[in-house]
């Protein structure tokens, strides 16, 4: 059977609506030890500021039941080191678009490169952005206004509707590459949030980012993360995600980029037929390097099973059962 | 090289309390696994996501053996401790750099273990021998475990003074006046920074390895930090990844 799995995410085709979800994957020179990252849709690079940022104190990560929280807190080396090290590196890595489209008669695109951005200020976000906005191998940027580990930005910016949509209409004028928004779930009504960002210009929206939570070492009597809380990611979180993203898509015409505790193929196609375009593999890829490749074979697998010829068929779907 | 590969147990035995020996047929890791280097092991019960990282206790290459000690800290390596033969358990590895061998040829090399920091002191015992100048000083609370598996001379200090010297590693090593051109070590972090002052004081190389919290094991997440003197190459601030630059650390190059 023809089968397409290409999907259109702001005006780049990806090859296949499976990506990595920033944070969990590097710039993908750790993961490439394990396959062949021209099997993704996209690489999400971890999130890159304008200069190099430390982190936070460890521990900075614990388990939770089916999920984890962590406390990062954006640790990053700074965009000029990421240009040269980290673009050059997935430059040299990923293929360019190729002419054999198997079974969809066109072009094959490759694998694309969406580079998440994080600042403590609106002045840092939009130096970041400039500086990217000559890297050709940066295909999309997806703004990181949700991070619930850094004391300023991040989130600051991500719950409140007019902040969200000054600070993304700032960074849309900065940039060249489309905007995606990344929302943080850590809000009263996330459509709002969603709206605001496209009031502001958004190309698309990555939601959602980690749930705030915190977990007590009851031996020692103390906070097992040295940050007290963290984001809560992995299976756990994948109904929230799920529901999220099926409200904000009844909400918003942009595209949407779903995450949240994706771990299997059907995982993935909750999220898609709740409404996303495409979707991140995260948490899981710290419990099998593959994992994302083995939602990219489910998806097939199930497009077969189902006689789906177009992923696109399936976007959204569980609307259309509604009056 | 590093692999992800499902091993098969050939057996767990507890050797101590809490402390158990799991033999694993895990052929691509064991054969290029070097002394002071981890593997993730993760669990069979899909609701825990994280792979627990564990040090090579022994890695026979030729047969494809390897040998894992460890204590019960959680839920995970109680599951561990319950694999039996023919099991399975996934893992990846090798993983981490490793001790520096080469610092110690033809050179009079200790080796210092405390509790759980142990087992990886043994594979390095092994590998050193015969070339090097080998003793092992092992810091215990009470119980003595892999005590006995050690090829080399073996100064035992215990907490309750059960056996050896009473106290901790150092004061066995103070008070057998042991001299050593060249310290390895594992153990908890109040060890680490005692011998890290102690080579300091008589001027000699001390490397170090270190524990953090984990989640991909492999260097992307970030995670496993610690605090180094001098700017990261990688991280470009004062971070080194314990997974990825670890675990083993010049103690002078980091703060324990």
């Amino acid at each position: 059977m023809t089968k397409n799995m290409s999907v259109d995410i702001c005006g780049v085709r990806l090859k296949n609506p499976v990506m990595t979800a920033s944070g969990t994957f590097g710039s993908g020179a750790e993961f490439s030890e394990f396959f062949d990252l021209n099997r993704l849709g996209a690489v999400v690079t971890k999130g890159v500021s304008s200069v190099p940022w430390e982190g936070n104190p460890t521990p900075r990560i614990c388990e939770t039941p089916s999920g984890m929280l962590n406390a990062i807190g954006l640790q990053n080396a700074g965009v000029e080191v990421f240009s040269k090290r980290d673009l050059r590196f997935l430059s040299d890595t990923l293929l360019p678009d190729s002419g054999a489209g198997a079974g969809s008669g066109g072009i094959l695109p490759s694998t694309k490169v969406i580079v998440n951005v994080c600042g403590h200020s609106e002045e840092e976000y939009i130096d970041c952005v400039e500086k990217l906005a000559s890297e050709r191998r940066a295909d999309l940027l997806e703004i990181n206004i949700s991070c619930p580990n850094v004391k300023e930005g991040g989130i600051a910016f991500g719950t409140d509707p007019k902040g969200v949509e000054r600070i993304t209409s700032a960074v849309r004028r900065a940039a060249r590459q489309p905007v995606i928004m990344k929302l943080s779930p850590n809000v009263t009504d996330i459509t709002e949030i969603a709206r605001a960002a496209e009031a502001g210009g958004a190309d698309g929206l990555s939601m959602i980012n980690t749930l705030t939570g915190m977990k007590i070492d009851v031996e020692r009597r103390s906070f097992a993360l040295a940050n007290r809380t963290g984001g809560l990611s992995g299976p756990a979180i994948h109904p929230v995600a799920v529901r999220m993203v099926y409200q904000c898509a009844g909400a918003v015409k942009i595209p949407i980029i779903g995450m949240g505790g994706i771990r299997t193929a059907e995982d993935a196609l909750e999220m898609i037929m709740a409404g996303a375009s495409a979707v991140s593999v995260g948490t899981a890829s710290f419990n099998d390097q593959r994992t994302a490749l083995a939602v990219i074979d489910g998806i097939d697998e199930y497009m077969e099973r189902h006689h789906v010829s177009d992923i696109r068929e399936l976007t959204g779907c569980v609307r259309d059962w509604e009056t | 090289m590093k692999y992800t590969q499902k091993a098969k147990v050939l057996g767990c035995e507890t050797i101590g309390k809490n402390i158990y020996s799991l033999r694993l047929q895990a052929d691509d890791i064991a054969g290029s696994a070097a002394p002071g280097q981890f593997v993730s092991v993760y669990s069979n019960d899909s609701a825990r996501m994280l792979p627990r990282p564990i040090s090579v206790c022994e890695a026979d290459g030729e047969r494809g053996i390897l040998r894992l000690v460890f204590r019960i800290a959680g839920a995970g390596t109680e599951e561990f401790s319950k694999l039996r033969e023919d099991d399975e358990v996934r893992l990846t590895g090798p993983l981490g750099n490793g001790f520096p061998l080469g610092e110690a040829a033809r050179r009079r090399v200790l080796l210092v273990g405390g509790g759980i920091g142990i087992p990886p002191m043994l594979e390095t015992a092994k590998r050193l021998m015969p070339e090097a100048d080998v003793r092992a000083v092992l810091g215990f609370r009470d119980e003595l475990f892999l005590a006995e598996d050690f090829p080399c001379e073996v100064t035992i200090a215990t907490e309750d003074g059960s056996a050896g010297t009473k106290g901790n590693v150092l004061d066995a090593i103070r008070a057998q006046k042991i001299e050593a051109d060249v310290i390895f070590a594992c153990g908890p972090a109040v060890m680490l920074r005692a011998l890290k002052k102690y080579a300091l004081e008589q001027g000699i190389g001390c490397w170090v390895s270190m524990e953090e919290k984990m989640a991909c094991g492999i260097g992307a997440c970030l995670s496993c930090v610690c605090r180094s003197v001098q700017t990261d190459e990688h991280s470009q601030v004062k971070n080194k990844r314990v997974c990825t630059e670890g675990p083993v650390f010049r103690s002078a190059d980091i703060e324990i």
